[in-house]
């Protein structure tokens, strides 16, 4: 419980050190630290595919593209200077409004009496089980999957592919 | 097998004993090194001739497409983990998903090569 | 396996042990690797530093504390610093989950495995702390703020991606087969000489090329090419930031060396386990079994020298074309492939030997698939070369 409190506060720290930093590759590399901590709340659940899951895919995937794009723009030029009035009171209607938002749902929800001891697995997060359930009874959102995939493979190559006489350094 | 979340606990040790070594070994370096500075040697070594522009400039779309396709072929394997573990429980149903999944993977991969977008030569 | 406080203690001297002796062979690799230049190049190597100059290493390691902790003016300092420091956090991290031996009995009853952690997901840990290596190369050559150190990260990091998946696809067929991501169980179904190389001879083949492009080995150093790019993402490094750098290469050699010992090689299996549990108990034949895992990761360790010195290297559109257009979809194939080979002889109840056989008939069928498809796509080249 201990090590759930050190996690939680961890977790929160770095997520807020994504917002506050100025340099968008220390933002980047804060928001690595925060995936692997929410990767320990994955392993402390016993949910230990989603944990290896969450660090390749979103720590070792996405954000090597963050950097990448990150190192793509040019940073000094392109540094955003319409920080006016205008947009910092929109900015703080919008956050406020999200805010009173996620305390009043937050404020419904039933937090039940605990796990229900009849249901309860404790192997239910690794990945034989997952690969049963998934597998058999999920069968057909997971090749639909592949169509979504497909798609955005498309996608992507029509947004990044050069048309010819373009410049490309 | 019956797993559980305190399986982990040697790696706290692991990664303590790893930052220590790594801290430790930067210290020491910074310590034992000497320190001289001079207006040519902080500049950044490009063979001797003097650095032009800034080094940070925009790199090419290329690096960017593989990046992106990266990311989707990863998570389209990482769906191909779950699946390989199950898969002697499954038999030929499973292989048959397996199929379909890898043939439009195939396909994607496919229009990819044919969009030119992994060819480096040009 | 109950996480008693003894076992914790007993975890822990483990891990120190296994530091040192990764930390060890990373230092005495690249001693040896001088050795092995010299021999293929017919000179005399290191000979100055103690006898045949086994001291090398040692020097090495207090000439590179001595030298000057050097920082760029105008680079990002805590990036410069955080690179390297990356690079060898991830290297000494991954051999969490490598099981170097079999079980030791420590008396009272209490069994102590020569593992770190033996988790469910085994295998991917592995594969997801590869997949963060690609940070430390990156943010050190951003960090560096010079263009060639910026070139060589991002040629790194795209071929380290590249490959990732290639090495992803080609685990799936051990995975096939084992029906566990965990190592443990990886390496259990190999005992008895049922290594996986004899199912799995492309499947190897892939992994080992893999590994190569993620060790940025030659003939896949291209972040590093000094004919290109003076020194890669580390041209502005020195003193023990650039140790780490290397270091962190070496380290990751042996390891991935030990995980193909694992995954193909039968882990920690040798010849005659039964005679010597027999006649010496246990114990010692278990302690074997981890020399046995440390022989086999030092052999990898010498093929990736070995290679170093034969092979030129490829130049950078050669290297993706290989990536993307060579191993994954022969990966592909090589998953469709092990199918066959679980299914068909489950199906018509013949021995391990046909599947055997049927996974030795993969490698010409995919040889002549091959075949085929380069002699059509190399004649649509031509063609087109041609009508230029």
């Amino acid at each position: 419980m201990q090590f759930w409190y050190f996690l939680t506060a961890l977790t929160l720290i770095s997520a807020l050190m994504v917002v506050l930093s100025k340099n968008p590759i220390h933002s980047v590399l804060y928001l690595v630290f925060t995936f692997f901590c929410i990767s320990g709340h994955y392993v402390l659940l016993n949910a230990q595919f989603l944990m290896a899951v969450n660090i390749i895919v979103y720590a070792g995937a996405i954000m090597v593209l963050f950097l990448f794009v990150i190192m793509m723009l040019d940073l000094r030029r392109n540094s955003p200077d319409s920080k006016t009035n205008l947009t910092k009171l929109a900015g703080a209607v919008v956050g406020g409004t999200v805010l009173v938002i996620f305390i009043a749902a937050t404020r419904k929800i039933n937090l039940g009496t605990g796990a229900d001891n009849a249901f309860y697995n404790s192997q239910t997060g690794m990945v034989e089980n997952l690969g049963q359930i998934l597998y058999r009874n999920y069968l057909l959102p997971f090749e639909l999957v592949s169509i979504l995939f497909f798609v955005a493979m498309v996608g992507a190559v029509m947004l990044g592919k050069r048309e010819a006489g373009e410049r490309n350094f | 097998m019956n797993y559980q979340p305190s399986d982990y606990l040697p790696i706290i040790v692991q990664i303590g004993a790893a930052l220590a070594f790594i801290v430790l070994t930067m210290v020491a370096t910074h310590w034992l090194g000497p320190k001289r500075h001079s207006k040519a040697k902080d500049d950044v070594f490009e063979c001797g001739i003097e650095s032009v522009g800034n080094a940070r400039t925009p790199i090419s779309v290329k690096y960017f497409l593989v990046a992106i396709l990266f990311v989707l072929f990863d998570v389209e394997i990482i769906f191909m983990y779950p699946w390989a573990v199950n898969f002697k429980t499954l038999g030929w149903d499973g292989f048959l998903e397996m199929i379909v999944f890898m043939s439009l993977l195939l396909a994607g991969f496919i229009y990819v090569l044919k969009k030119g977008v992994l060819d480096w030569e040009k | 396996m109950e996480l008693t406080s003894t076992v914790f203690t007993a975890k822990a001297i483990y891990v120190g042990v296994i530091f040192a002796i990764t930390l060890g062979v990373a230092a005495y690799s690249t001693y040896f690797e001088r050795i092995f230049a010299a021999f293929f190049q017919d000179r005399v190597g290191p000979d100055r530093a103690g006898p045949f100059g086994i001291l090398q290493p040692l020097a090495d390691a207090v000439k590179m504390f001595m030298k000057e902790d050097f920082i760029p003016a105008n680079s990002s300092k805590w990036l410069f610093i955080l690179g390297p420091c990356l690079s060898m956090f991830t290297a000494l991290m991954t051999s969490a989950v490598i099981p170097f031996g079999d079980t030791i009995d420590l008396g009272n009853g209490v069994k102590f495995d020569l593992q770190g952690i033996d988790v469910n997901i085994g295998i991917l840990w592995v594969f997801g702390i590869v997949s963060l290596g690609v940070y430390g190369i990156l943010v050190g050559g951003w960090a560096s703020n010079n263009k060639y150190s910026l070139l060589g990260a991002i040629r790194a990091a795209s071929q380290n991606i590249s490959y990732e998946l290639a090495m992803g696809l080609s685990i799936i067929s051990i995975l096939m087969m084992t029906g566990s991501l965990s190592t443990k169980a990886i390496v259990e179904a190999q005992q008895n000489g049922h290594w996986n190389i004899l199912y799995q001879p492309v499947g190897f083949i892939l992994f080992i090329i893999c590994a190569f492009a993620e060790c940025n080995r030659t003939p896949f150093d291209l972040p590093e090419c000094e004919t290109e790019l003076i020194g890669g993402y580390h041209t502005e490094y020195s003193s023990m930031k650039l140790g780490f750098y290397l270091f962190a290469e070496y380290i990751n050699m042996f390891v991935s060396g030990a995980v193909m010992a694992t995954l193909y090689f039968g882990g920690y299996d040798y010849p005659f386990y039964e005679t010597v549990v027999n006649s010496f108990g246990e114990n010692v034949a278990n302690l074997i079994g981890f020399g046995a895992l440390i022989g086999k990761a030092l052999f990898f360790v010498f093929v990736f020298m070995w290679v170093r010195w034969t092979l030129p290297r490829f130049r950078y559109d050669q290297l993706m074309n290989l990536g993307w257009t060579g191993l994954i979809p022969i990966a592909m194939f090589n998953v469709v492939w092990t199918g066959l080979i679980i299914l068909l002889p489950a199906e018509f109840n013949l021995s391990s030997w046909a599947s055997i056989g049927v996974a030795i008939a993969g490698i010409p069928v995919l040889i002549v698939g091959l075949f085929i498809y380069h002699s059509i796509a190399g004649g649509k080249k031509k063609k087109t070369a041609l009508a230029r």
